[in-house]
């Protein structure tokens, strides 16, 4: 079994959701359940891989890649297939892997208009494929091809499947998010020419190979270094998002269908902040020091401003949208303190924000499902009229204000604890005043949740839906979409070691690595 | 047994009642639901009482030799600096050469992790102070009164017991118990009142829509407060304050349909937020002035009190910590909420916002007493920041009281002004007597808010006194009850809160080194104002004519046997902490500040002065109180004095509009602090990131456009697709097609996306 999964696991996850699409496309468009069933099942088998991963996985050494496949790939400018895991990327391949089945289970019954389960369903496993990928290749080359596949479903995804303005948004998002990936490319180009040859089979070559890359790029000029690291910070930037390229994300969010919420919430975004702390600071460390007072700025501007944006949003899902902003906005911090505190819970808050915020997404589909808008001013005695649907509201608002005993205060709090004792030669007075307008986020973070949820589920209901027969509390299917995800979030809340268990020694060796203390 | 360690199982317990509430309360009805958790407490206060008498034992018994060596590792900490300590440090080495072999090497590398920590936190601040001479007479002065309290009390180290929590980088971070007198207290009084609680809320919410909810939340939050009381660290500390805030938040709110109690509800939590933020850098910036290596109390406290201690950082870390139990226990200017929070169910506010949570912000000060004496001087100082706002938070609290109509209102300016007390206790260096006084004030506080409500439900539910009155002949016990709290309140002797408020006064003005003179005449001004502002409740409320509608009735037995208890309590407990020598009554020590004894931290606290008995003060306080009831019965009941002044005379009325709008700090806060973030604030954020962000994105794709078109038409069409034409080499088709691609949007962002690219790789070819 080890073997097998050693040579094959990961290539199967990522291949598998790919290979269950192209046989959906054999299946005629009007066999909705046929395509139904046969979605869940192949993103059940990637689960199941997953499981079989997290099983064999050995977390002793979570610090070491394991399951690594090296095969040729692009021989010429020796690119080649290598995928691997360590402790940094499992969570976040656990969390992909969990919320898609999670997803098409949503779906069942909740197709958007135009409905056309098949293109659905087909695009979600595409989706999978390009993210799973992204988090377990270790070649540059591949891990752009991946981050670049993901692009094309969730533009059709919101143009398609969208609301109102759908092209707009959708149109937005690609460009953006095109205009970033061309810069890292350029960026991942000048690493490939500038950084040292090392040995292969054809003799002394440029690699793209992420694990030879911290030691080959350590002869990188300070200048060059800082340049292609701009690169980086533009591609992965700008996917995080960070303030201020942020603006394609409240557009892309309030137009895509509920499931592309949240799987760009879960997912999508933590592509980026996934290649800092893969890419962008183990393989220039020197630069990271460099942008990192910057970084921190842009991070704490971001949960101030998000926060505010926040306040003055008259839509639910538009709202969460600029949550996402204030609390990728934490992760952003951790990550620029350079300590082992803080790429800790920049960690734990990717995952912690993927569940949550991807519940409150699904949420905000399921209200607007029922109401027909998210226009908060409309909206009310959630509480009264849909019970169960109101708690599950309010529990997700307080994990996602930071609330300590759920998941979310383990991406904030070390966040904030970190930035008073910063890594390297980083401004050590900067970074306190940036821990402090992080905390004074958290005051803000729960003042638009529960100004939220005051208006959304405290009082009774508006006379327009008073009586509506449509609307009726939590069904069978969001239950099994919900479930897991409210589990996690507890579970994690109350024993964080499940993940920092894993992330730890990963990144405390990364961090040791870029020669930075604790 | 021993349950000293085993500790952990009361919050459990009350965390599986609230799952079973929760999840299966509304099938099995609302007997059940009340039965399970008044079954769940009194377990809960069984174990507790059983746990305070082992404490009591271990004091009694003070473990020695090996036994004492293993707690000391258990409790894990930096080297104890009283000589009593130091001795048993020595008894701990000589024992730990044998113990590192035969311990497994996991918690042999931990502990010198933490040693190595500390020997750097000790390394960086040593410079520091040698520097700052005025910490060693600090040391010096209370290694001199040492000897005799050293003589006294053995050092009996709390009872620690963890697991790992999680780990980041090399530090395995601990969930853990700790066990001691102050603890042991805590549990056993949030336990008592709970369950009473719990009782009289059978007959107080019968028949609510949310019952279950009711009974739900009060398990949560019963145990989320013991969870915080047996906290081995601040971290953990840190998730049962913000848990007990969420169920004071869902309590609050618990009548949602209403916008005033949402409101009020959204209040407390924002405003004890704004709180925390303190609390969190606080307790950041302990973690790492400890070394950065835990979270542990003990080892915290034993960090401050080391000679090495950065004082600086020690005030900065209070001061933020402070910022916590500003608002979580009402304290001048973030007290705001408190009142509000009397929107809640009446026993509600019993539990939570008068005798326990409440008191999570001077539990805090107590348990990490040595970071706030150290930090703050207290020990040399007259006069510094807590010190001064619990003095001028009780002063404040209590004026206010007077210009309630609102029975709960008062009570609730009453508790604001009491917790000030405490927090002014501490502040001044008089711990027990602020600890004894949270004790105490539990009861007589729960008793005085169940009395309320059990008012209240014999009035239609009503709080406005001008709508009671000669409520004492309809309702004996109420009355009775209400009558002994108010009394023991007021601090009259023999009752409970006059040996605790009497013991803060004179810690007040025996102070440390000097007498904290101010916070006396604060403490005496308080002491006149809550005689007279529970006067002038109690007469509104109970004499006179009933003014009200329909015909009062007494509660039934559910409730005034709950009342009688707490009356019970608030008659007899101030005996626990009987002083030394009472005028010429000398006891023997035995039975003589026994909660001093077992309560008060004999490891890894400061070495502080214990006021004594001292006779002129208490008669003066007692003269004072009886004063301010007699002035209250004057003015209020035989409408002596003079009445109407605020119709006389303008400054009267400014004065009284002033109180009346409490300060103006709910408008500062509501009106102009929330609605302008919430209100311009928010929309110039949005403006400009729809505006000025979005406009510059935008403004990209257009100009890109017309470069675009610029491109295709005057370059393309005209001068490549010229050439291509005039040669005809290219067919009609492929000609249609390109003009087909390229009026698309795409090719107009691509521009953009292209000159990026150009930019980026033009700097990379030629700058760099």
């Amino acid at each position: 079994m080890k073997d097998f999964l050693n040579s094959w696991g990961l290539s199967l996850a990522i291949f598998v959701p790919l290979v269950g699409a192209f046989v959906m496309l054999l299946v005629p468009k009007a066999q909705e359940q046929v395509h139904k069933v046969l979605a869940l099942a192949t993103s059940l088998v990637v689960a199941v891989i997953g499981v079989l991963l997290l099983a064999n996985f050995d977390y002793d050494q979570g610090r070491t890649l394991q399951f690594v496949v090296d095969k040729s790939w692009i021989p010429f400018i020796n690119s080649r297939y290598i995928v691997g895991i360590d402790g940094i990327s499992l969570p976040l391949i656990a969390l992909t892997m969990l919320v898609v089945p999670l997803c098409i289970i949503y779906s069942w019954n909740h197709f958007p208009e135009p409905r056309n389960p098949k293109a659905f369903l087909v695009l979600i496993l595409i989706l999978e494929t390009g993210m799973v990928g992204t988090f377990c290749a270790q070649d540059l080359i591949l891990f752009f091809v991946f981050f670049e596949v993901v692009l094309l479903p969730m533009y059709f995804m919101i143009g398609v499947w969208g609301g109102e303005k759908r092209r707009y948004a959708a149109m937005k998002f690609f460009l953006y998010t095109l205009f970033g990936s061309a810069l890292m490319i350029v960026s991942f180009m000048a690493l490939y020419f500038l950084s040292d040859k090392v040995p292969t089979a054809d003799g002394m070559m440029h690699t793209f190979d992420m694990r030879a890359l911290p030691v080959a790029a350590a002869g990188i000029s300070t200048t060059a270094g800082l340049w292609i690291f701009g690169g980086m910070f533009m591609g992965f930037g700008i996917k995080v998002p960070m303030f201020p390229f942020h603006t394609w994300l409240p557009d892309a969010h309030t137009q895509a269908p509920t499931v592309g919420s949240v799987i760009l919430a879960a997912v999508l975004l933590k592509l980026g902040t996934y290649g800092f702390v893969r890419i962008a600071l183990p393989i220039l460390p020197q630069a990271a020091e460099k942008w990192a007072p910057f970084i921190g700025l842009l991070a704490v501007i971001g949960i101030i401003y998000g926060a505010l944006c926040c306040l003055a949003q008259t839509d639910m899902k538009r709202l969460i949208a600029f949550s996402s902003v204030a609390h990728m906005g934490f992760v952003m911090l951790g990550i620029a303190t350079l300590t082992d505190f803080g790429i800790n819970a920049a960690i734990f808050g990717m995952v912690a924000h993927g569940l949550i915020t991807g519940m409150l997404f699904f949420v905000a589909g399921s209200v607007k499902e029922r109401f027909h808008t998210l226009d908060i001013a409309r909206l009310g005695g959630m509480l009264k009229q849909m019970p169960r649907m109101g708690w599950i509201l309010g529990f997700s608002a307080m994990a996602s204000l930071g609330l300590p005993g759920l998941a979310g205060f383990w991406g904030e709090f070390p966040a904030i604890l970190s930035s008073y004792n910063p890594g390297g030669n980083l401004n050590v007075g900067l970074f306190r005043v940036y821990m402090v307008v992080a905390a004074l986020g958290t005051v803000l973070a729960a003042g638009y949740l529960l100004w939220l949820y005051q208006r959304v589920a405290f009082g009774t209901p508006r006379e327009e839906f008073a009586d509506d027969p449509h609307i009726h509390d939590a069904s069978f299917t969001e239950y099994v979409a919900w479930v897991p995800m409210l589990i996690l979030i507890v579970v994690l809340g109350f024993f964080p070691n499940i993940l920092f268990h894993v992330t730890n020694p990963a990144v405390t060796d990364m961090v040791a690595a870029m020669g930075f203390r604790g | 047994m021993n349950l000293l360690d085993k500790v952990w199982i009361v919050p459990a317990i009350m965390a599986a009642s609230f799952l079973l509430i929760l999840f299966f309360g509304k099938r099995a009805g609302t007997k059940a639901t009340a039965g399970l958790g008044i079954a769940a407490v009194s377990v809960c206060l069984v174990f507790s009482v059983v746990v305070a008498g082992q404490w009591i034992n271990r004091v009694n018994h003070p473990p020695t030799g090996e036994k004492l060596a293993e707690d000391i590792r258990q409790a894990n900490g930096l080297t104890p600096q009283t000589p009593e300590a130091v001795e048993s440090e020595a008894n701990a080495a000589t024992h730990d050469a044998g113990q590192t072999v035969d311990q497994g090497s996991s918690s042999g590398s931990e502990h010198g992790a933490a040693a190595t920590g500390a020997a750097e936190g000790e390394s960086a601040a040593a410079p520091l102070a040698a520097t700052e001479q005025p910490a060693t007479p600090t040391a010096e002065g209370s290694t001199s009164a040492e000897g005799e309290h050293g003589a006294e009390h053995e050092s009996v180290p709390p009872v620690v017991r963890t697991v790992t929590w999680f780990e980041i980088g090399p530090i395995h971070f601990e969930l853990g118990t700790l066990v001691d007198g102050l603890s042991a207290m805590m549990l056993v009084t949030v336990c008592i009142i709970s369950l009473l609680v719990h009782i009289y809320s059978t007959e107080y919410l019968h028949g609510d829509v949310r019952f279950t909810h009711y009974y739900a939340f009060l398990s949560l939050f019963t145990a989320s407060m013991l969870f915080y009381v047996i906290s081995s660290n601040t971290l953990q500390m840190l998730v049962g304050w913000e848990l007990v805030g969420l169920c004071s938040f869902a309590l609050i709110g618990h009548w949602w349909e209403e916008k005033n109690n949402t409101d009020a509800a959204l209040k407390a939590f924002l405003t004890n937020r704004v709180g925390d933020m303190g609390l969190i850098i606080g307790v950041t910036i302990t973690f790492f002035a400890a070394g950065a290596t835990s979270f542990n109390v003990l080892h915290i406290n034993e960090y401050a009190l080391s000679g090495g201690a950065n004082t600086t950082l020690l005030l900065v870390g209070a001061l933020c910590l402070f910022g916590g139990v500003t608002s979580k226990s009402g304290q001048f200017p973030l007290h705001t909420w408190l009142p509000d929070a009397m929107a809640g169910p009446t026993p509600v506010s019993a539990l939570i916002h008068a005798a326990t949570m409440v008191v999570a912000g001077v539990y805090l000060i107590a348990r990490l007493y040595a970071v706030f004496f150290q930090g703050l001087g207290i020990g040399s100082s007259s006069l510094h920041y807590v010190a001064f706002i619990g003095g001028f938070t009780t002063v404040m609290g209590g004026v206010l009281a007077f210009v309630q109509t609102d029975l709960k209102k008062v009570l609730a300016y009453s508790t604001i002004s009491q917790l000030g007390y405490m927090v002014m206790a501490l502040g001044v260096g008089a711990w027990t007597a602020g600890v004894f006084h949270l004790f105490t004030h539990a009861f007589f506080k729960a008793c005085l808010f169940l009395g309320a409500g059990s008012v209240s439900h014999a009035c239609h539910h009503t709080f406005d006194m001008r709508e009671m009155g000669g409520l004492r002949k309809h309702m004996k016990s109420t009355h009775a009850t209400f009558a002994i709290a108010s009394l023991a309140l007021a601090g009259i002797v023999p009752l409970a809160g006059f040996w605790s408020k009497d013991e803060i006064l004179a810690g007040a003005q025996q102070g440390q080194r000097n007498a904290y003179t101010l916070m006396l005449v604060f403490g005496l001004i308080t002491a006149f104002m809550t005689a007279a502002y529970m006067g002038r409740a109690y007469w509104m409320t109970f004499w006179g004519e009933y003014r009200g509608h329909g015909t009062p009735h007494e509660s039934p037995k559910v409730i005034t046997v709950p009342l009688w208890v707490l009356a019970i309590c608030a008659i007899f407990l101030g005996f626990l902490n009987f002083p030394a020598r009472f005028f010429g009554l000398e006891l023997p020590s035995g039975v003589t500040t026994r909660f001093e004894h077992f309560v008060e931290p004999t490891f890894a606290f400061p070495q502080i002065e214990h006021p004594t008995f001292t006779p002129w003060l208490a008669v003066l306080s007692t003269v004072l109180a009886v004063a301010g009831i007699a002035t209250a019965y004057l003015y209020f009941e035989k409408n002596k004095g003079p009445h109407g002044l605020t119709h006389r005379s303008g400054a009267a009325r400014a004065g009284y509009t002033f109180l009346e709008n409490k300060y103006y700090l709910d408008t500062l806060y509501t009106d102009i602090i929330a609605a302008d973030t919430k209100g311009p604030l928010a929309r110039a954020a949005y403006w400009f990131n729809q505006n000025v962000l979005d406009g510059i994105v935008d403004g990209a794709a257009t100009v890109s456009k017309k470069v675009a078109r610029f491109v295709y038409r005057d370059v393309d069409q005209l001068v490549v697709d010229g050439v291509v034409n005039g040669s005809g080499l290219v067919s009609e088709e492929s000609g249609q097609f390109l003009r087909r691609m390229q009026t698309g949007k795409v090719q107009q962002y691509a521009a953009i996306l292209f000159a990026g690219v150009v930019v980026l790789a033009g700097v990379l070819v030629f700058v760099v």
